[in-house]
């Protein structure tokens, strides 16, 4: 049952299964939207230099801990930190590396079921002759789920149903499944990704129109690339770019842990994580900014760029763009566009599914049938909410609360274990152990001291957000006595609702203040959810230790 | 597109894609561990079995 039950079919293989975990729809909607809002030019210097100093560094410290677990027939993190550490409390800590998979891919099958249905819709020609407003007013209308586009009742329920069966099902097969979709998806997503980049590189001023005379992608590009220096003294900035490389690489999550969990001890971890790594940064960074962006800029101007820059430009946007290019070009550009998304989405939303299948697996001796399955159910069960009250803004609750509270919150105490309780010197060992790259040793020193630091800035500057992300201003105050105030995006004042209790102080309106009020309950709905998975996830934990203290397995 | 913004993105893809292509030619070309190894398909290959 401790035995390690599957292996990764090739080394490209597992790099391939590793990138797709990494690459995701972020890589292409996140990132320039992130580099948008934060200065463009400016955005790029901080980005870069937390990729070294923070994004390798954790690649490093999740391949060699999860590669450490696997040694002793642990495949998730609970059990993988439990064999890295004395007492008995850090398998609980351990409970991220699960939960925030679910709570995660929960609603990122949602945005992939959007993906699958766009792709249809682009085949068969659903957005030719619609207006920009009519192309945005389709996603409203698609996000209702009691409306539906195809006749089918309940369309996007039940595309977000199959989008899930289809995980399940792939991870069924084990890694083999997940190492198949890596191999065709990743390919054709890079290709997918080139044809569209050179279209956004090339568009220049050929896009403007009558409505929008001074459109031209060069400014796009010019915007996202000229560099800022004085960016460098922005912690507004810095938080932003540590932040989007933490989301970009999918570190402090604990798939990377599971999937490195099937790696031998004497097998090379360092260059695998480091090529993974950047070939996800290729992705991001020579793909994902030339594509949106300046195929936008090139259309609809800059200006509006700047306005508008946002997760739905996606699919709010984009297939209005399209079908500036005709008909037959529309359709190629939204079967690779909405392609390429369901491609590095479903490569990562697989990656959430192993770790509860491998615990079960592990834990209590369960097929890799059944434990796929019973992570299709629960998933299900924990994601309908998001699609039934995505309006009432259930679907990013999850968001903050999974899949960005969680990630930093697990990422800063697995490195403060790996650095300083496991120890430094230990790590060290570990991640050169087989090494086919000889890694600088400044790494020991960035992984100890500095990796720590900045995840304790992020960490931090989540819940201690300054009023209107302006630090420096906060600092002022602060240091004249005048106390330091907080922003409505701030963890604590998240916790408290502040930022929908001051709209209601703000209105006389009572159809608004009903609405309003409704926001609250679904958001304290989907935390209710939310926390119970967390508890459901911690108590099978405390079961496996039970059985593992029957067994004698328990480690002191 | 201003100059300086055209050197940055030059040398920014052009570092990002040469470091890629590099760590992939040292995957592809750095030669397997012995058996058994992490790696289920290369298990026949007759050459590679520990003695």
């Amino acid at each position: 049952m401790t035995q390690k039950a599957e292996s990764w079919g090739t080394r490209m293989g597992l790099i391939l299964a590793m990138a797709g975990n990494a690459v995701g729809l972020g890589n292409f909607l996140r990132f320039p939207v992130q580099a948008v809002q934060n200065g463009g030019g400016a955005f790029i210097i901080p980005y870069l230099i937390s990729f070294l100093l923070m994004g390798i560094p954790l690649l490093f410290i999740e391949w060699s801990t999860g590669r450490y677990g696997g040694k002793f027939g642990n495949h998730s993190t609970p059990y993988i930190f439990d064999s890295m550490t004395k007492g008995r409390a850090w398998k609980y800590i351990g409970v991220f590396g699960i939960f925030t998979n679910i709570a995660v891919a929960s609603y990122y099958c949602y945005i992939e079921s959007w993906t699958m249905s766009y792709v249809y819709h682009s085949l068969i020609g659903t957005f030719e002759g619609m207006s920009q407003s009519q192309v945005a007013g389709f996603f409203n209308t698609y996000v209702d789920v009691a409306s539906s586009s195809t006749g089918i009742p309940y369309e996007s329920v039940v595309f977000y149903i199959v989008v899930l069966v289809l995980n399940t099902f792939i991870l069924s097969k084990g890694l083999g499944g997940i190492e198949k979709v890596a191999k065709i998806g990743m390919p054709l997503l890079i290709l997918f990704g080139i044809v569209l980049a050179i279209r956004g590189l090339t568009l220049g001023t050929s896009g403007a129109s009558d409505l929008f005379p001074s459109a031209n992608a060069w400014d796009g590009l010019n915007f996202l690339w000229t560099p800022q220096f004085d960016s460098l003294s922005n912690p507004k900035v810095w938080l932003a770019a540590a932040g989007q490389i933490f989301f970009t690489l999918s570190v402090g999550m604990g798939t990377i842990h599971c999937y490195a969990a099937y790696i031998k001890p004497k097998d090379d971890i360092a260059l695998n994580a480091a090529s993974a790594g950047f070939m996800n940064e290729f992705v991001e960074v020579v793909l994902g900014g030339a594509i949106v962006i300046p195929i936008a800029a090139g259309y609809l101007g800059l200006d509006w760029v700047l306005e508008n820059a946002g997760f739905g430009m996606a699919f709010q946007t984009m297939p209005y763009l399209f079908q500036q290019w005709g008909t037959i070009l529309a359709v190629f550009a939204g079967l690779f566009w909405f392609g390429l998304l369901f491609f590095a989405g479903i490569t990562s939303s697989l990656a959430m599914g192993t770790p509860w299948v491998s615990f079960m697996k592990d834990e209590f001796g369960w097929s890799n049938n059944k434990s796929a399955w019973s992570f299709g159910l629960i998933t299900l069960i924990v994601g309908l909410p998001t699609v039934i009250f995505y309006q009432q803004g259930v679907f990013d609750e999850y968001d903050y609360w999974g899949g960005t509270v969680g990630l930093v919150t697990f990422a800063l105490f697995e490195t403060i274990m790996f650095s300083w309780i496991f120890g430094i010197d230990k790590g060290w060992r570990e991640i050169n152990l087989g090494a086919d790259i000889k890694i600088p040793t400044i790494y020991k020193f960035i992984i100890k001291y500095i990796t720590p630091l900045m995840l304790l800035f992020v960490f931090l500057g989540s819940i201690f957000t300054p009023q209107g992300n302006d630090w420096t201003g906060n600092f002022s105050s602060l240091f004249s006595g005048n106390g330091w105030n907080l922003d409505n995006a701030s963890i604590i004042k998240q916790i408290t609702h502040a930022g929908i209790k001051e709209k209601i102080a703000m209105t006389t309106d009572i159809n608004l203040i009903a609405e309003l009020e409704d926001k609250i309950f679904y958001a304290n709905l989907a935390r209710i959810i939310l926390i119970s998975l967390f508890a459901y996830i911690g108590f099978m934990v405390y079961f496996a230790f039970l059985k593992r203290s029957k067994e004698g397995r328990v480690t002191i | 597109m201003k100059t300086a913004a055209l050197i940055t993105m030059i040398l920014t893809l052009g570092i990002v894609t040469i470091i890629t292509l590099y760590f992939f030619y040292r995957v592809l070309t750095t030669p397997p561990k012995e058996e058994p190894d992490s790696y289920s398909e290369n298990d026949d290959v007759e050459e590679r079995q520990h003695d």
